[in-house]
């Protein structure tokens, strides 16, 4: 009793800690800590008042939505009326106007079909034949041609489901091939290793755009006359050519990373080389390089923006044929940051997915 | 780099070697079905596909006239879009049947590449677009003027030529971006700005105050736009020129997709002859008697074209200028069609 009271007194003589909490509080430590923060946040709350409401009054005060182009000249604000009278060729191209529904329809299979698979209980063997039968739907609703559906020429497909096709089939397609370059460059058979080395060499020793100009106008001459191989066909596989070999290097990264260990462990256990790799050392070495081979796929996604060099109309291409239009010609920031906001869901979408994925996996 | 350019070389031979022998385009053109024919990606007037994309354009119609002539429907044709790189190969390889996309024939291209250009169905040239208070009248006052001009063209080269030879200095404003160029124009960062005359008309449509800006009455470049075929083959050639021929001939002698079925009972016997009354000229060409017919009365004479597509009444207000007929004026003149 004696000894409790003693520290009551002693701490009679000690100031009550200051209450770090409350927003004041809060600006204090964190904005004006010192000389250097005050001024950065000083300045930085400056820029802001210059550029926010200025911003805020242009896209959304005195903007327009759903005018006429003459309306919107004549008005200071944004003018975003330029999507909804555009929309429909913006999102499909040339596709007929009145069988939109077809894309549209297959546009929200595709993706009610990756969110399916974000769930990592759904990875199973049904899954390969969900998408299988996806695919069959989505490219009977694109192409038509059979019951009932009227036929579509793959030449008037456009806008969104091209870009979704050419990025989704590129990613697709391209990471096993890459996974398979990335063991044939550290095969021991020297004709493997040679034929891999030279094809990822090649191809990353080139820009993308020119592989897209070889199959889009040297190839066509090599066929005899009259014999033509579809564009999208030609796009897609330079595309998919293109972003396996840099899925190869990463992969190739992964592997090296796995300790020697583990392999003579897998060998050890009487394991041949396919069970050794895709038992022991795969799933390791994918692990390891999951955010650069998702880097990789977010840039090979907009990449496919590129394709608009062989004049495929892709999302990016529609929107500036919308603006090719002496009426909505002005309008071009109000179009592009709509198209900017499709790719950022997009791209957001998928390296947040990677995140979580790897946090998954690590635990 | 070398085996690349080996690779075009030996590509580009084995194309043009295979088309002088192919020759049979129409053939395989009515096989098929439909026309291909190669567009522009998107110049507005000339071809571009609207809001529900439909194409529509001069070139376009033109086009679409070339399916009339073949099948009597203007639908039965199929619009490959093509940048300015491709165009040339695509025709090469066979991947178009005719190229309708603002191309200007040049001896170059009708020789070397192998093409064969049609009837020309726009007379286009290099122009200047002036603000009016700067009381501008011809392009010989431009002296010392600061010039907007996008860079790598030929009009870059065109306008320097010009200024050289006329003894004038300039001082030229290189933008790549044509939004780019037209925003630096209205600012009033130069004091005129350089390209094709129809594209001027539409740098002017854009403008904040259109009525503040004219186009000089001078040209200082000739930029003939004509369709194109393959090289060699004579039928091909010749129903795609008479295509368009025909809409000229039909200005000239006052038919329009209006007034056509009046027409048919004209006692002209030049009328008569045009719309396949008094047969004879399909025969020649291989098509039906009522091709000429069919083409004014769906696509129209080119007064209606041209007034359509880039007249009056559409943002780019063009003037018929070189492309009236020869009667108003104009460099247009078809043949007799006898």
């Amino acid at each position: 009793m004696d000894k409790l009271k003693n520290n009551i007194i002693q701490s009679d003589g000690l100031k009550a800690p200051v209450i770090r909490i409350g927003a004041l509080q809060w600006i204090r430590s964190n904005l004006f800590n010192g000389v250097f923060n005050s001024i950065l946040t000083i300045v930085t709350l400056l820029l802001l008042y210059k550029v926010v409401p200025p911003f805020i009054k242009w896209a959304f005060i005195d903007s327009f939505w759903f005018s006429t182009a003459k309306e919107c000249s004549a008005g200071d604000g944004a003018c975003w009326s330029i999507i909804p009278a555009n929309i429909r060729f913006i999102i499909f191209g040339f596709y007929p106007h009145e069988l939109h529904w077809r894309p549209l329809l297959a546009m929200i299979m595709m993706v009610g079909l990756i969110l399916y698979c974000k769930n990592r209980d759904h990875w199973k063997k049904s899954l390969i034949y969900i998408w299988i039968a996806g695919l069959i739907i989505m490219g009977l609703l694109m192409k038509g041609g059979l019951f009932g559906l009227t036929s579509v020429d793959s030449d008037q497909w456009g806008g969104l489901p091209l870009t979704l096709m050419l990025s989704v089939f590129g990613m697709v397609a391209a990471y096993p091939l890459g996974i398979v370059l990335a063991l044939g460059r550290r095969s021991k058979m020297p004709a493997v290793k040679t034929v891999c080395i030279i094809y990822i060499e090649l191809i990353r020793g080139v820009p993308l755009i020119s592989l897209l100009f070889m199959s889009a106008i040297l190839f066509p001459l090599f066929f005899p006359q009259g014999v033509t191989i579809n564009k999208i066909i030609r796009a897609q596989a330079a595309i998919i050519m293109f972003t396996a070999a840099y899925i190869a290097e990463v992969v190739r990264g992964g592997l090296q990373a796995i300790t020697r260990g583990q392999y003579e462990a897998a060998e050890s256990l009487g394991l041949n080389y396919a069970q050794k790799m895709r038992l022991v050392i795969l799933p390791q070495a994918l692990k390891i390089v999951i955010p650069p081979t998702v880097g990789i796929l977010i840039s090979a996604f907009k990449d496919t923006s590129l394709v608009v060099i062989i004049a495929l109309y892709e999302i990016l291409k529609t929107t500036r044929t919308a603006l090719a239009d002496p009426a909505w010609m002005g309008f071009s920031p109000e179009a592009y940051i709509f198209v900017a906001l499709i790719y950022f869901v997009c791209c957001y979408t998928m390296s947040n997915y990677s995140r979580r994925l790897e946090k998954e996996l690590h635990s | 780099m070398k085996l690349f350019k080996l690779c075009l070389v030996v590509g580009i031979v084995f194309a043009i070697s295979g088309v002088a022998f192919a020759g049979q385009t129409f053939d395989s053109v009515k096989a098929k079905g439909f026309v291909q024919v190669g567009v522009n990606e998107g110049l507005f007037g000339f071809g571009k596909p609207d809001e529900k994309g439909v194409w529509r354009g001069l070139d376009v119609d033109t086009a679409r006239a070339i399916a009339v002539a073949v099948f009597g429907d203007a639908s039965k044709v199929k619009f490959i879009p093509l940048t300015a790189v491709q165009r040339f190969t695509a025709l090469q390889a066979g991947e178009i049947d005719v190229l309708c996309r603002n191309a200007t024939q040049t001896l170059g291209r009708d020789t070397e590449l192998g093409l064969d250009f049609a009837q020309v169905n726009y007379y286009d040239g290099q122009g200047f677009l002036v603000p009016k208070k700067l009381k501008i009248k011809r392009a010989k006052e431009l002296d010392g003027a600061t010039i907007c001009v996008l860079p790598g063209t030929t009009t870059e080269l065109n306008v320097a030529d010009y200024f050289r030879t006329n003894n004038m200095k300039m001082k030229p404003v290189v933008i790549e971006s044509n939004v780019e160029l037209n925003k630096a124009f209205f600012a009033g960062r130069c004091d005129c700005m350089t390209s094709d005359a129809s594209q001027l008309a539409s740098v002017r449509a854009v403008a904040p105050n259109p009525d503040d800006y004219m186009i000089l009455p001078d040209i200082i470049s000739k930029e003939p736009l004509a369709p194109a075929v393959r090289h060699g083959d004579n039928q091909w050639k010749d129903i795609v020129n008479y295509s368009v021929l025909a809409m000229i001939e039909a200005e000239d002698l006052g038919i329009t997709s209006k007034n056509i079925d009046e027409m048919l009972k004209s006692k002209n016997p030049l009328i008569m002859r045009f719309l396949g009354v008094t047969s004879g000229n399909g025969k020649a060409l291989g098509l039906s008697e009522n091709w000429a017919y069919n083409i004014i009365k769906q696509v129209g004479n080119y007064a209606e074209v041209f007034e359509r597509n880039v007249g009056k009444n559409t943002p780019l207000k063009l003037e018929r200028g070189l492309n009236a007929l020869w009667k108003d004026g104009g460099i247009m003149y078809s043949p007799p069609f006898k």
